[in-house]
């Protein structure tokens, strides 16, 4: 029943996501599924079979006689740029014969249907002249191999000083892996000429603005020509934000070329081997902590695999390191980041931007302190946690909002942590083959984008004369609900149920120069700027209808479903249809951009982040030590997303964060073969967890309590990211359950991630 | 190419087909119904499962030429006769099992396999038999939940298990 004092889907409502319906029924539209125009072609992109050298010849001869083909593409044919490196770096060529990496892409062939196109691909004639490549940081650097780009140094007091006489000094090493971003729906983009320059592509992307810049460079036109759309991605995080332009540069030369529509979509093995991942790390470093477990100086430096070209390397390393101080006051720090080329695919942005690589870092030095001192991790954490007078960030922010302390303390009663814990030592004590481990972790995450200028949105508005809304806004839909979140907004602030709202597909000609969707930033943003639209309206209906009845501003109120001017109730639609009559704009464009931040990179300095979001998870898991086999028995979420503005929307962001990087630590594993081919192309051989390898008992909460202390959109907290490095306490228990067979003498120094092998590895050394 | 004659949907359709016209491709291109998704082509992701005969089947690995005479239900025809949401399609919309959506019609069709055969399944039974189907988005919980609440089961005690 609808309840006559409120609107149906306001903003902290549980509502559904608002493509639910089509979900079910099959009716969403994905790019694939667009009604292909008349003549529509298809490309295929043909890939280079070495991981380094040189084409000497190529050979396309017997690719141009196949069968169906219409067109081939190399470098020649690029009547712009070839080039879409997205930092401008001009380092990423769309096809080249310089080869960088086993998959590179040489040449596109066009041609009547998908399968011709595949086909008449495999008949291409390359010669090499190869040279020696480096897949790894390892080879890399003993290679001498280059930064891809400049590196970042955070520092503040003296680090080196502070450990050479600190009380307890550790030095270690840690190696973290990448991951595939196994988005279910892989990468497609439908390009259609129109009339003189102009351009058109369909695209799963979470970056229209930049696919439109990349097509208009490549194909030499400017932006105003190119029109890049976007309804909803079958999952992108991270994926498909500078990694389909490719794909969008392809089609659409493909398209000026043949003068016709043209569609690509590589298959699964080759969108693996073609697109970039999430970086891994080798880190260093050196630490040092006093009897108590305070930690007095950290050093660190952070090697990432970054691939050919520098695609987003360069922020990803820097959100490394802004993250490898997780929740814990440094008071003596240096860090240093180290983006290494390597001949593989140029890795990319992937949820958490290369922070949960740092924040595992500050995790594995607090598992260092609790074994050498014997300790319970918990306790070391607390011990470090910021606090007042220690809450400066090695980037110089100041960490205001100290409710972690809080959010751990409720977590450790609700999940039972102390008993439990007891539980799992004295089973271990039994000493059997199956061992126990548990761990409680915590979750900082500094919210904004790092690149400053980023951090602006912009929507479009329209009420229609029936009272109906369509909106638009630069944010892309990949599944998370922003579109349901945004359209919450707007219905609570125009007071009508939320399915008055059209929402409507991404398009560079509605929203321009807009930012990617990505950093958890999407809601924060868009919401903001669809607001900013509402209000702008709103003013305009107000000054109507004040001057229209004769009352004063503060009389007109709207109310649910209708709006209340003086005395008098007007229906919405009515209110509407006589501010039209009226001659009043009910169009406008919004836009917002966050206060307060500003990066000084070259300094190390700055307040690059608008807040932070917060969470804490404790994992228990076993582990069998004869095969290494991993099973994780229980799990306790505790998860700050300020006020929500849909917790049902939130809770599923977090679930499925968790058990993506549950994934990425304990079963995802990518492998390079010594002559540089990806060996794991395929769910086949890259293994992201299925519905059996979930925890067993799975408690996932938001704290109610939480209301963000900056004004963000209802005083809500971004959630894309943060809960993506809750499942470090999955890892970290898993090492526990390891360090009892050597009776937790000695650190496990886990690697991620921790597969059967890996754990059987480290079961094996510690027994020594 | 050879004429090959199906019910899709509870209605006969007939098309020419190569030998070699994977049944995704029969039903996304030839019939338009691109609720069908394709995942990885090579039978690995569960996003193009369709029920044949009643039974699931990833369409991206069936022949369409081998398929004359066959009963194919889609995602398409899940549906209430009325047209309202079938009990399976309710049930992910209701406990929010999806995200992106690209896997929701794979889920769907192998839940009405899963659930034709074994009416009260287990959480454990649910969470085997949809180890065919890929989800990068939702960790499962809520699609599991769906699958509870689709079988009419309390999906409320799940979480506590
Ligand atoms: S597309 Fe058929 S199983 Fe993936
Ligand atoms: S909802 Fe995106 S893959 Fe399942």
């Amino acid at each position: 029943m609808k309840d006559e004092g409120r609107i149906t889907g306001a903003a902290h409502d549980s509502v559904i996501h608002d493509s639910a319906i089509k979900h079910v029924t099959g009716r969403a539209e994905y790019t694939d599924d667009i009604t292909e125009p008349v003549g529509c072609l298809h490309a295929y992109i043909g890939t280079a079979t070495v991981a380094k050298g040189r084409v000497t010849a190529l050979d396309l001869s017997a690719v141009r006689a196949a069968p169906g083909v219409v067109a081939v593409l190399t470098e020649e044919d690029i009547p712009g740029h070839n080039d879409i490196s997205p930092t401008g770096l001009n380092d990423e060529p769309i096809f080249t014969r310089d080869v960088q990496f086993h998959g590179q892409p040489l040449f596109a062939v066009v041609a009547e249907s998908r399968d011709m196109a595949r086909r008449a691909c495999t008949l291409a004639k390359v010669s090499y002249d190869r040279a020696d490549h480096a897949t790894d940081i390892d080879a890399a650097e003993a290679a001498g191999y280059p930064d891809v780009t400049a590196p970042l140094t955070l520092a503040r007091g003296d680090a080196a000083r502070a450990l050479a006489k600190a009380q307890h000094r550790i030095q270690g090493r840690m190696r973290v892996g990448g991951q595939d971003h196994m988005y279910l729906e892989g990468q497609i983009a439908l390009a259609i000429p129109g009339e003189d320059d102009e351009m058109t592509v369909f695209a799963s992307t979470q970056h229209p603005s930049e696919a439109q810049h990349m097509v208009a460079h490549a194909l030499g036109v400017p932006a105003n020509a190119v029109v890049v759309n976007v309804r909803r991605m079958g999952g992108g995080f991270g994926g498909k934000e500078t990694q389909m332009n490719l794909f969008c540069t392809v089609a659409a030369l493909a398209a000026r070329a043949t003068g016709r529509a043209v569609k690509l979509r590589p298959d699964r093995d080759q969108d693996m081997e073609i697109t970039g991942k999430r970086h891994d790390f080798r880190i260093d470093y050196d630490l040092g902590f006093d009897d108590s477990g305070r930690i007095l100086a950290v050093d660190g430096l952070f090697a990432a695999r970054c691939g050919w070209s520098a695609d987003l390397s360069g922020p990803v390393t820097d959100r490394a390191l802004f993250h490898a101080d997780n929740a814990y006051f440094y008071p003596d720090v240096r860090l240093r980041s180290r983006p290494i080329q390597t001949n593989t695919v140029s890795n990319t942005a992937f949820r958490g931007f290369g922070g949960p690589q740092g924040l595992i870092a500050a995790e594995r030095m607090i598992e260092e302190i609790a074994y050498k001192l014997g300790r319970d991790p918990l306790e070391v954490r607390r011990a470090n946690f910021y606090r007042e007078g220690a809450d400066v960030t090695p980037y110089h922010q100041q960490v205001t909002d100290n409710i972690l302390t809080r959010l751990v303390d409720e977590l450790e009663v609700s999940s039972d942590y102390q008993a439990r814990r007891k539980k799992v030592l004295d089973f271990n004590a039994k000493g059997g083959v199956i061992r126990k481990g548990i761990a409680l972790t915590p979750v900082k995450f500094g919210i904004s984008f790092t690149a400053t200028w980023y951090n602006q949105a912009g929507a479009l508005l329209h009420v229609y004369s029936d009272g109906s809304i369509h909106l638009n806004h630069g944010g892309t839909e990949m599944g998370q609900g922003l579109f349901t979140k945004v359209a919450q907004v707007v219905a609570e602030a125009f007071q009508v149920d939320l399915s008055r709202i059209k929402i409507t597909k991404t398009t560079t000609e509605k929203v321009p120069n807009t930012s990617a969707t990505a950093a958890s930033s999407g809601s924060d943003l868009n919401g903001m700027a669809a607001l900013n639209a509402a209000e702008q309206i709103k003013a305009r209906l107000v000054a109507f209808a004040a001057e229209k009845w004769g009352v004063a501003e503060d009389a007109v109120q709207f109310l649910p479903g209708r709006v209340a001017v003086g005395a008098d109730i007007v229906p919405w639609d009515d209110f509407i249809k006589s501010a039209y009559m009226a001659r009043v704009q009910l169009s406008a464009a919004g836009f917002y951009k966050t206060p307060e931040i500003h990066w000084d990179r070259a300094k190390g300095q700055g307040r690059p982040f608008y807040y932070y979001a917060y969470g804490a998870a404790c994992s228990e898991v076993s582990i069998d030590t004869l095969t290494g086999e991993t099973r994780v028995d229980r799990v306790d979420v505790l998860h700050d997303v300020g006020r929500s503005l849909n917790p049902a929307l939130d809770l599923g962001q977090v679930e499925g964060a968790f058990v993506q990087g549950m994934g990425w630590l304990t079963s995802e594993e990518l492998v390079w073969d010594d002559a540089g081919r990806l060996r794991t192309h395929a769910p086949s051989t890259y293994k992201i967890p299925l519905a059996s390898d979930r925890p067993r008992i799975f408690n996932v909460a938001l704290a109610e309590w939480s209301v963000n202390p900056e004004r963000t959109i209802k005083r809500s907290k971004a959630v894309g990211e943060p809960p993506f490095m809750l499942p470090v306490s999955v890892f970290e228990a898993i090492g526990m359950a390891v360090a009892s067979v050597a009776d937790y003498r000695e650190c496990p120094r886990l690697d991620a991630p921790a597969t059967p092998e890996r754990v059987l590895m480290a079961v094996e050394r510690l027994r020594g | 190419m050879g004429k090959v004659t199906m019910t899709v949907n509870g209605r006969a359709r007939s098309a020419e087909v190569e030998g070699r016209t994977l049944l995704s491709s029969f039903l996304r291109d030839g019939l338009e119904l691109t609720g069908t998704h394709v995942g990885c082509d090579t039978s690995q992701c569960g996003a193009c499962v369709v029920l044949v005969n009643g039974q699931a089947v990833k369409s991206c690995t069936a022949f369409a030429a081998d398929l004359d005479g066959a009963e194919v239900t889609t995602v398409e025809g899940m549906a209430n006769p009325d047209g309202s949401l079938g009990r399976i399609q309710q049930a992910f919309q209701d406990y929010h099992g999806l995200q992106c959506g690209y896997c929701t019609p794979g889920m769907v069709m192998s839940t009405a396999a899963l659930l034709a055969e074994n009416p009260k399944p287990t959480e454990e039974e649910v969470r085997h038999y949809l180890e065919g189907n890929i989800c990068r988005c939702t960790g499962y919980q809520n699609i599991v939940r769906a699958v509870m609440a689709a079988s009419g089961q309390d999906v409320g005690a799940l979480a506590a298990e």
